[in-house]
């Protein structure tokens, strides 16, 4: 089924048109509500009126990460605060973490994207979602859970974590849709497995999994296990979270909303558009958000576009499975984590730059393990164990406040991390993604 | 009096003890008394040697962390209850023991005891005060 028709379906021709009288709109109302995008614009030498449509979308400035930073907590917001519904925080690169801001109307349009992402996937009327993305600041469990909403299906707000429980409300309620990391679904199986439960019985038909990379691979594997269809969902809090993008029961690429976020695929390293089908780093303009709107937001990931019509029927432009990142940002367990932020921890508790590697890996259970590896120093050397042992766990509880998700922290010998050229190799991704 | 202990972090992998041992040995430093301690990745091994500046300069330099601790060497009677005569005057006079090791030889009917206590010069007048003798520096080298 198809949420929403008219949008999902319309032709390139009304796409665009659409997609121009928006884009209008939009710098008119960001040029007249938000002093940094006036500031932007001014820089540029536009006037809203230059921008006739997508044709001049190739004129207007880039929007990144650093931006969002500049302006913490509010200043990217053109409504004001009490207008503001809700804010969601995911990792900035250093210091100050990423807020976005929603006003009723940019919910609505979160729930009416996310609900479009659960039919694409192949949900049903009546059917019940089993939402086991985290619920709070971060974007994927309260996204899923408003598109459960607005789709008329029921939501089954479970959050992340606490597995033994996840699996008897799904044996016995029977919901038909899973919401939540593709590790976590492969993470479930041992918990499932040591109750008794045939995985291959679950009551799950469909998964919409995202919030981090996955393979080809991770796919066959939880489709063979769960004996279910598992789908990928893209979105960065950003442009709205979960529901900027999603694959359809053809497993061909994911479907771009493109009436309301406008795609670019561009030359990371130019910014010019690459050719269609030609990877290259994927760009958005939101084109009706009101709280936060973005302009050319360059979201570091890496795919590629094709407009031609998918068979499922919906015209809006596919993007590819990802395929890694312009910038350092890793992402695990679902979290971004910059090794910028880890520094940042590191260089707060000693006053002095310790030599560190970030070692992630992917283990037997498919969660990522976070390793952060620190070289001693004789500045915070010390004869007494327990010394030592203080260190590393300050070093651990710091790092886990600061990333939101826990890290091992191995102290090593100094030279022990390997140097390419004098300079330290940051991250080790021992993944197969 | 009291005496220079070295130092050394250890990562828990093969070899790193071995190591550290073989350098001091190239170097003529002979190893009088040493003691490891363990943690799930890591430990610290505490040596006292006969040439401390030496140890300490061929262990940096081949890029160990390596620092030195003033340690206190114990003599005591070498019979039943000759530590525990000694615990019981540190402990009378409330005197904390961080960690303490034997040394790997012994004089004639004495033990040697390594303590390294958290004030240590508080630990020297209070054992000179109780005519427990302490070793000095320099009579190290000729254990």
């Amino acid at each position: 089924m198809i949420f929403n028709q008219a949008m999902e379906c319309m032709s390139r021709d009304e796409a665009r048109h659409l997609q121009s009288e928006r884009l209008r709109k939009l710098v008119a109302y960001l040029h007249e509500h938000s002093p940094v995008y006036r500031a932007k614009l001014d820089k540029a030498g536009l006037q809203p009126a230059a921008i006739r449509g997508v044709e001049d979308l190739e004129r207007l400035p880039f929007t990144t990460k650093d931006d969002l930073r500049d302006n913490y907590p509010f200043g990217l917001f053109c409504v004001p605060r009490s207008e503001v519904r809700e804010v969601h925080v995911s990792s900035g690169t250093t210091g100050n973490p990423t807020v976005v801001g929603y006003t009723q109307a940019d919910l609505d349009l979160w729930g009416e994207v996310v609900a479009r992402c659960l039919y694409c996937a192949g949900a049903r009327p009546g059917d019940m979602v089993q939402v086991a993305y985290g619920y709070g600041l971060f974007t994927g469990g309260l996204g899923l859970h408003y598109g459960t909403l607005k789709a008329g299906l029921t939501a089954l707000p479970t959050s992340s974590g606490q597995t033994k429980r996840q699996l008897k409300l799904m044996t016995d309620f029977r919901p038909r849709i899973l919401a939540c990391t593709p590790s976590y679904a492969l993470f479930m199986l041992d918990d499932a497995r040591a109750m008794g439960l045939d995985p291959r019985e679950s009551s799950w038909e469909v998964g919409l999994f995202g919030a981090e990379p996955w393979s080809e691979s991770m796919r066959g594997e939880i489709e063979a296990t769960w004996n279910m269809r598992a789908t990928d969902i893209y979105g960065l809090s950003e442009i709205i979270g979960p529901g900027v993008a999603q694959e359809c029961e053809h497993k061909n690429g994911l479907h771009v909303f493109h009436d309301v976020f406008l795609p670019e695929v561009l030359d990371p390293n130019t910014g010019k558009a690459v050719p269609e089908g030609q990877w290259g780093e994927l760009v958005f303009t939101t084109l009706t958000k009101q709280g936060m709107p973005l302009i050319r937001y360059r979201t570091r990931d890496i795919t590629k576009i094709t407009y031609e019509t998918c068979a499922c029927g919906r015209t809006c432009p596919r993007v590819s499975k990802f395929h890694g990142r312009t910038d350092d940002m890793l992402i695990i367990r679902g979290i971004n984590v910059f090794p910028s932020q880890i520094e940042h921890v590191l260089l707060q508790i000693e006053g002095v730059q310790p030599h560190y590697q970030i070692v992630v890996d992917r283990k037997a259970n498919w969660l990522d393990d976070l390793e952060v590896q620190v070289e001693v120093d004789e500045k915070f050397f010390s004869d007494e164990i327990k010394v030592m042992q203080a260190l590393e766990a300050r070093i651990r509880h710091e790092m886990e406040t600061v990333l939101g998700i826990a890290a091992k922290v191995k102290l090593v010998e100094p030279r022990s991390i390997q140097r390419s050229e004098g300079k330290a190799k940051r991250v080790i991704d021992k993944r197969t993604l | 009096m009291k005496i220079i202990q070295i130092s050394v972090f250890l990562e828990n992998r093969k070899g790193r003890l071995y190591e550290v041992c073989r350098l001091l040995g190239e170097h003529q430093i002979s190893i009088r008394a040493l003691n490891i301690a363990e943690a799930t990745d890591f430990g610290v091994l505490r040596m006292v040697v006969d040439k401390p500046e030496a140890a300490q300069k061929v262990l940096r330099d081949n890029h160990f962390v390596a620092s030195r601790t003033d340690v206190v060497a114990v003599e005591i009677s070498d019979k039943p209850g000759g530590l525990a005569d000694v615990l019981h005057v540190l402990s009378k006079e409330d005197l904390n023991v961080e960690y303490m090791y034997a040394f790997v030889e012994k004089r004639s009917d004495k033990a040697l005891v390594v303590f390294r206590f958290d004030d240590t010069e508080k630990a020297l007048r209070l054992l000179a005060a109780h005519h427990i003798n302490v070793i000095r520096q320099a009579e190290l080298a000729g254990l």
